[in-house]
């Protein structure tokens, strides 16, 4: 990987910056791109699933299947926007956004009952029976105000994540 | 040092999680490079969480384990509020919480331990600047124009101090041409002194070694005493590129278990290492393993072979982390030998990053570079101790090895580079998250 921070104009910098509404600062998104090229290998201006999964780390975590639908094949301005999310300085309001559209994966702009029972089934795998998934999320549904029927949306989110105490931060290496 | 990790044909059994605390997630995360202040106190009590329920696993003392690169002393950063305390009742933010699994996919997709390994410097050529430049070119001039016609040994001290693509070109077609005619006679037409043929064919090997080296102006320092020939030892480096076999086999002609390569590289295993004693292995066959374990034992017991050499990663590393030992070369029941190897960065960067160049191209890039700077440690056989598991003492021979180079350690298996991780991993973190959930269902 030769130079990144080279092929990067200060231009570019500030684009990207805007684009993911100052989250990052400037150093964070050079080290994002020497990032973006190690993992782009072919240098052709996305990253692939292929290339994704060829993290360890990623390719074992439950819900990579998920992210990959969302990740693949964004150019590293939106890759960033991705990223900010989970940037220190991003409000509770966009992490529980990024949450939203992670069980919201088809962009309807609603989560169903089924959404919420494909979501658990990625966490707990084959060490859970359909039936006891569909028990539990009956549930904590009941027990919050909805039911199996209801749509969930964005605000329904915030009002039952914003008690959690959303802890959702990465730490981008800068050198 | 002891660590009992999976390091069979199945990678590593790593994912972990806190059944106490849902939804905490913890695995070992690829940590910051730096000893970060700044780091989430998250992060590092589910990092902490992680090694407790690795040590578990694994049944070992959990303050022994060292798994992780440059961090602080963990137990600075432990406080109460890094273990929530688990609250009895499921509600459905736990479930809707899907945070840290978030945010360890985040955490991945920005740096990982394991991409990490495999880094190499971008190329920063010494020469091509205003002061240096028209000194290179001089010394170009100079050493093709009049000390090429030379003779060798005023080419090989002189082009110490700069580099020069004909000179180094013009010593290594000479090596070739004296090898080959030296080489193939003694192979092919000496038949009956089978051991003065073996003696002249290393001593050619070792020269030509030699010569590749002086071609690339290799400047390596080799510290401890010289690797003899015994049977009953194995010798275990670790691996930055294939040069490492070169300026090993320049002192001592080893003999060297390598990956089956195409071309010109797959020729020259298949002339000349042979007559050293090397064995083939394939990385993409499956019943290869049974294979190669059968011959590298026959070849251990054997008096007049030559040692072997194993590079038990696997594949090759960046010269800045060790990635984790297979056990084959450790359940020979024979003295291991380590072998430290640590390349000096400012002159090149000696890492073959084989999935971005060739080794043609690998080799040039160190032609044209100032000088291939190494030191080469070579220390005390290690044998293995009474209870210890081959997994252990692969482990201990790679905290010796690391500790002398100067490497740092991480827990992954290098074939992680060609296949993917398990699904078992994966599976593991899946059954902790539902017998948690399942867990607290039952206490509704």
């Amino acid at each position: 990987m030769g130079n990144a921070s080279s092929m990067l104009t200060q231009y570019d910098i500030e684009e990207v910056q805007e684009h993911c509404n100052y989250l990052f600062s400037q150093q964070e998104i050079v080290a994002l791109y020497n990032r973006f090229c190690q993992l782009d290998r072919t240098a052709k201006g996305f990253i692939s699933s292929d290339e994704f999964l060829s993290i360890p780390e990623f390719s074992l975590n439950p819900l990579s299947q998920r992210l990959l639908k969302m990740v693949d094949g964004l150019n590293f301005k939106d890759f960033v926007a991705f990223l900010s999310a989970f940037s220190p300085q991003a409000t509770p309001q966009q992490k529980v956004e990024l949450i939203f559209k992670v069980y919201d994966v088809d962009g309807k702009g609603r989560v169903t009952f089924k959404d919420l029972l494909e979501v658990l089934r990625d966490l707990t795998g084959s060490f859970m029976s359909e039936e006891q998934r569909e028990k539990v999320l009956g549930q904590v549904l009941e027990e919050a105000g909805y039911s199996r029927e209801s749509s969930l949306y964005v605000e329904d989110f915030m009002k039952v994540l914003s008690k959690a105490g959303l802890k959702m931060e990465v730490e981008v290496p800068v050198d | 040092m002891n660590q009992r990790v999976g390091t069979d044909s199945s990678p590593l059994r790593f994912a972990a999680c806190e059944s106490a605390s849902l939804p905490l997630f913890a695995t070992f995360i690829g940590a910051r490079r730096r000893a970060p202040p700044a780091r989430t106190h998250r992060q590092i009590g589910s990092q902490l969480v992680g090694r407790r329920i690795l040590a578990a696993m694994g049944g070992l003392d959990s303050s022994s384990m060292e798994t992780d690169l440059d961090r602080p002393n963990i137990e600075e950063y432990l406080t109460t509020e890094t273990i929530r305390e688990v609250p009895k009742k499921l509600h459905l933010s736990d479930l809707l919480d899907i945070s840290p699994t978030l945010t360890e996919a985040a955490g991945a997709i920005v740096d990982d331990s394991f991409t990490r390994c495999f880094k190499s410097n971008s190329p920063e050529p010494w020469n091509w600047n205003i002061y240096l430049f028209p000194l290179w070119c001089l010394g170009v001039v100079v050493r093709y124009g009049i000390l090429f016609p030379a003779s060798f040994s005023w080419l090989v001290s002189f082009s110490n101090l700069i580099s020069c693509m004909f000179c180094r070109v013009g010593v290594l077609a000479l090596g070739w041409i004296v090898f080959f005619a030296a080489f193939l006679p003694v192979h092919f037409l000496i038949r009956g002194h089978d051991k003065w043929r073996c003696k002249i064919e290393r001593k050619l090997v070792e020269m030509m070694c030699s010569v590749f080296v002086a071609s690339w102006t290799g400047v390596i320092k080799y510290h401890g005493p010289r690797p003899s020939r015994r049977p009953q030892q194995v010798f275990v480096a670790n691996h930055t590129s294939m040069i490492d076999f070169i300026i090993l086999e320049q002192m001592t002609a080893f003999a060297v278990i390598m990956q089956k390569h195409p071309g010109w590289v797959g020729f020259i295993q298949k002339t000349i290492l042979e007559s050293v004693g090397c064995i083939w292995f394939n990385r993409t066959e499956s019943k290869d393993r049974e294979v190669v374990a059968t011959k590298i034992r026959e070849h251990t017991q054997g008096v007049d072979n030559n040692p072997l050499l194993i590079f038990p990663e696997g594949t090759c590393v960046n010269n800045h982390y060790t990635v984790m030992f297979k056990k084959g070369a450790f359940e020979l029941g024979c003295a291991v030998c380590p072998v430290a190897i640590k390349y000096n960065k400012i002159f090149v960067d000696a890492f073959w990053n084989s999935k971005k160049q060739s080794f043609t191209t690998h080799l040039a890039q160190l032609m044209t570079s100032w000088a291939v700077v190494c030191d080469v440690w070579y220390l005390e056989p290690q044998y293995i101790r009474p209870g210890e598991i081959p997994i252990e003492f692969a482990e201990r021979v790679r905290d010796m090895i690391s500790v002398r180079a100067g490497l740092k350690k991480v827990p992954w298996d290098g074939y992680l580079k060609y296949f993917r991780p398990s699904p078992k991993l994966t599976e593991r973190k899946q059954q902790i998250f539902a017998e948690s959930v399942l867990k607290r269902l039952e206490e509704i």
